[in-house]
Formats: C-alpha cells, sequence, structure tokens
C-alpha cells in the first residue's frame, strides 16, 4: 500500500517542504506541488496584428507586396492599413508582427537615414539600409521590436536585391522572402516556382529570379489570393510596391474580406 | 528502488476507473509533464463560427456560416454546421467541431428511437434536454455551444445550449465566435411577426456580419427554414466570398522529388534462409 515503509520524497526538485517525508498519497508529488503545477497560464498576447508580405527581387525590379488588413484576436481593427514604408529612394521594407513596434522601427530608420543623407550627401543604398536595419534590431536583443521585415530594393548596380530578416536583426540576402501569419502558407509555393540556388554552392549563384515584371506581379497576387483562403488573418487588400529604374510605382489588388 | 515501484502499481490498480463510463483523466499528468518541457498540446479544430436563429411567423429559421479552423488556418472553406435532429428540427453547432458532430449524432439517434417508442413526432423540448443533460454530465469538457431550433406540436422552437449545460430559450439567438457581430443586426432589425423572406434576409445579414467582421467565420452562408409538416435547407444559400484573382496563365509544377543517390543492397549475402522453421506461436 501507499507509503508503508518507504520514505520518499517529493518529486518536485527537493525544493518543496514535504522532501524526506511520507507520503500519504500514490502520487509522485505532494498536493501543494501538483497544484502549482497546474496553474493557469495566460493565453491571450497582444503582440500580434496579423498579415503577411511577401519581396521577389528579378533581374531589374524588385516587388514588395503585403495585405492591409489589421487585426487583433478575432477582430479586425482596420481593413486599410499599409504595412510597407519606404525608406529611401531605392528601398522598400515590409513588416508584419506587432504594428506598434513596427511603426516605431520605421520612424527610426527614417531618422537615420536623414542623418546618412546629410552626412554623405546621397541616398543610402538597400544594402545599406540593410545593414542599419539589422543593427537597429540587434540593439534591443533583451526587448526586441516584434517585427518581422522583409526590405526590398535595387542595389547600387540596379540589380533587385531582398533581405528577409528574423525579429533581431539575423538577415540575409535572397533571390525571395515572406514572412508574416501566411509565411508558412505562401514560401513553400515561391521555393517551388521559384528555386533559388543552395547558398552552399561556390561560385555563389545568382538569386534574382529570371521571371519578368508582370509575371512576378502575376505571381504575387496569386500567391495571396490562395494564402487569404486558408490564413484567417490575411485578407481584404493586397498592396503592390514595384520598383525598377524608372522609380517606384503602386498597384492595388482586392482580397477576400471574410 | 524496484519495490517502490511494484507498490506504485498496486496503489494505482486499488484505484478504480468509474464504471458507468465517462472521462478518464488518467493522462492528464502526463500531458502537464509534456507542456512543463515545451511540447504544445495537439490543437483541435473549432468551427470559429457565427451560428443564429429566429422565429418567424410560420417557424423557425437557421443559419450558419461554413468556415471550420484549426487555429489560425482555416481547414474546411465549405462545411456544414446545421445539423440533422428530426425531419423537424435542427440544430446549428459552434465549438469543437468533433463535439458537436459526436453529440448532435448521438441525440438524433436517440430521438429516432424515441420516434417508434412513442409513435409520435419529436418535440424540441426531448432534443433540448437530452442535450443538456448529456453535456452537464461531461461539466463542460464536450465543448458544444448549440442552437437548436423545431416546430413540433407545442408550436415553432427555439433554445440555445450552452457547453456547461444551461439553455435559454428565446425568439432569436445566436452563438459562436461572430455572435456578437450577428446579434447586433439582430437587435437592431428583427421584430415580431416576420414573413419568410424578411426572416430569411435578416438571417443571412446577421451571418453576413460574422462572416465580414469575425476572422473565425468566413465563407457561405447556410440557411435552414422549418415550418409546421416542411423543411427547406438551403445549403450555401449565399456564396458572398469568391476567389479574388485566378492567374490567366496557371502554373506548372515541374519539379518532382529528385533522386539523388540509388543503391541496391542485397541482403541474400547477410541472410540464412532456413526452410522449415519453427511453427508461429498462437
Amino acid at each position: 500500500m501507499a507509503g508503508t515503509g518507504e520514505i520518499r520524497s517529493c518529486s518536485d526538485g527537493g525544493l518543496c517542504k514535504s522532501a524526506g517525508k511520507r507520503l500519504t498519497t500514490e502520487f509522485l508529488s505532494c498536493i501543494k506541488c501538483q497544484v502549482k503545477l497546474t496553474k493557469q497560464q495566460a493565453n491571450w498576447s497582444p503582440y500580434d496584428n496579423g498579415g503577411s508580405c511577401v519581396a521577389v527581387a528579378g533581374a531589374d525590379y524588385c516587388v514588395v507586396a503585403a495585405d492591409t488588413r489589421m487585426s487583433s484576436g478575432y477582430n479586425i481593427l482596420t481593413r486599410d492599413y499599409s504595412k510597407i514604408c519606404k525608406l529611401a529612394d531605392k528601398c522598400v521594407m515590409a513588416s508584419s508582427g506587432f504594428q506598434a513596434d513596427v511603426k516605431a522601427l520605421q520612424k527610426l530608420l527614417a531618422a537615420r537615414h536623414l542623418i546618412y543623407q546629410h552626412q554623405h550627401n546621397k541616398q543610402m543604398s538597400c544594402p545599406a539600409m540593410a545593414q542599419l536595419l539589422s543593427n537597429t534590431l540587434y540593439y534591443k536583443r533583451f526587448f526586441p521590436y516584434y517585427s518581422f521585415n522583409v526590405l526590398g530594393g535595387l542595389d547600387s548596380e540596379g540589380k533587385g536585391c531582398v533581405f528577409t530578416y528574423d525579429a533581431v536583426g539575423s538577415y540575409e540576402k535572397v533571390g525571395y522572402s515572406s514572412q508574416g501569419s501566411g509565411s508558412t502558407l505562401i514560401m513553400p509555393f515561391l521555393d517551388n516556382q521559384l528555386k533559388s540556388p543552395s547558398p552552399l554552392l561556390l561560385p555563389a549563384l545568382d538569386a534574382v529570379t529570371p521571371l519578368s515584371e508582370s509575371e512576378a506581379v502575376d505571381l504575387v497576387k496569386t500567391v495571396f489570393a490562395s494564402a487569404t483562403e486558408r490564413d484567417i488573418y490575411t485578407g481584404d487588400k493586397l498592396e503592390i510596391v514595384i520598383i525598377n529604374a524608372e522609380g517606384i510605382r503602386r498597384e492595388y489588388m482586392e482580397l477576400r474580406k471574410d | 528502488m524496484s519495490r517502490f515501484f511494484v507498490e506504485f502499481k498496486m496503489a494505482q490498480a486499488a484505484v478504480e476507473v468509474p464504471p458507468k463510463g465517462g472521462f478518464s483523466f488518467d493522462l492528464c499528468r502526463r500531458n502537464e509533464m509534456l507542456s512543463n518541457k515545451g511540447v504544445p498540446p495537439p490543437s483541435f479544430r473549432k468551427t470559429g463560427t457565427t451560428i443564429v436563429g429566429l422565429i418567424f411567423q410560420d417557424g423557425v429559421i437557421l443559419g450558419a456560416d461554413t468556415r471550420a479552423t484549426e487555429g489560425p488556418i482555416v481547414c474546411d472553406k465549405n462545411c456544414e454546421k446545421i445539423h440533422y435532429m428530426a425531419p423537424n428540427i435542427y440544430c446549428c453547432g459552434a465549438g469543437t467541431a468533433a463535439d458537436t458532430e459526436a453529440v448532435t449524432d448521438m441525440v438524433s439517434s436517440q430521438l429516432q428511437l424515441h420516434r417508434y417508442h412513442t409513435g409520435r413526432e419529436s418535440r424540441v423540448v426531448t432534443a433540448l434536454s437530452l442535450l443538456k443533460s448529456h453535456l452537464f454530465n461531461y461539466q463542460g469538457y464536450v465543448q458544444a455551444a448549440l442552437v437548436l431550433g423545431g416546430v413540433d406540436a407545442n408550436g415553432p422552437n427555439l433554445h440555445t445550449i450552452y457547453p456547461h449545460g444551461s439553455t435559454d430559450t428565446l425568439p432569436f439567438a445566436t452563438m459562436g465566435s461572430g455572435s456578437l457581430a450577428a446579434m447586433a443586426v439582430f437587435e437592431s432589425k428583427y421584430h415580431e411577426g416576420l414573413t419568410k423572406e424578411e426572416g430569411i434576409n435578416l438571417v443571412c445579414e446577421a451571418i453576413c456580419s460574422g462572416i465580414f467582421n469575425d476572422l473565425g467565420s468566413g465563407s457561405n452562408v447556410d440557411v435552414c427554414v422549418i415550418t409546421k409538416g416542411h423543411k427547406e435547407y438551403l445549403r450555401n444559400h449565399q456564396l458572398p466570398n469568391p476567389r479574388t484573382y485566378v492567374s490567366s496563365k496557371g502554373f506548372s509544377f515541374p519539379k518532382k522529388t529528385e533522386v539523388l543517390l540509388t543503391r541496391v543492397t542485397p541482403l541474400l549475402e547477410k541472410v540464412e534462409v532456413v526452410n522449415g522453421g519453427d511453427a508461429m506461436e498462437e
């Protein structure tokens, strides 16, 4: 029977007051420790406004797109919120995650860009802005910006480039990327259609896609229409920004509103 | 140490599982231990949902959306949330999909047996009592929130049933995550003595309000109209959410799984095959 002649301690790592005492139950820990283990966890977090963003780089253009829905829990806060921000002449950032942190990040980068322009008398190039964003994010390594970014633009030679980030600033130059709630649905399709060469190959192969600009825009529209079908946080409207040698152009497309 | 385990096992054998069925909570401690180690529990399919019902001059109209979600992902874009209970009784279900299906199927067959036994048309209050007592017995663990409606010898009936087993009898009702959006429409526009067309339109408006304003509800509108001696199940009565973009040129998927390496190792050299080995044990 339980407790006969056996001295055993509560299994809760020896910190329990019943340690070393004979337990009167059949269980491996005393009642108090069991109650502690079943403590309720808060499971609502304000830190996600939903949404997805995508960027695709081409030979002489770059397409950056994001949906315009901002949500909180099961509610829609607004159907018309732009997640895309122009940081420099040929450099555009799309961010999903917690939009308050995204706004703060955009403000900071705009201010730093202005300082750069005053000091160097020129606009920041896309690779330079990419490094700046990475450093800015890592600066808050221990209380991060809850912001998942993709940076798209043209580098100094006019070729398309896309940089993808995590919340604390780890970044990589890639041919295409997606972030946000729909990224798990979008990324495999992009991988299938735009398969990028392995980054381990030497010499490093070019990651930009051979598709034309209109084909890339068509791909992005399809990808968002599909993600909207299956992801509840993606929808309402799609904002597409296309950067090429002539400048920056914006397009909109309606998505499912349910 | 081994004596400890033997005693522990013996002690466990002394704890009997409740004889009349009900839940066995044996795995709860294991689940706790797993989630403390960071293994998340599997999510179950919930019907995020907007379900509504209202009483109009000739009977009852039930409505539901058609989206089933698994967390943030839509797992079924066109599922059926209006379940058959009896020829004159239908039930909309919100909450865990498995629970609503199982409980409505179970009570539906109980009602049929009852009809054979009594030789009469089923009454809505019968279904209500069967459902509420089942849900109360399970103390809210069966997460089914239902809107039950039908027309029987006592006239049109509409009830809501909550997962813990409480019920309400109402002229108009909404349940599910989109219930607030739908109730806002009902409270503004409902009045007694609606005609059938007015009733269907109001139900569609309420469901659409849930579809567009609640992220847990979406896709199409299902409607069911029940009157004395007659019912109309309008599956996909409205389809307000067509796919917005279909690429004109289509996509090709040429990349099959690539074979990187093929190696055949014949096993005959490594294994001795003995004919007439031992017969298998029974």
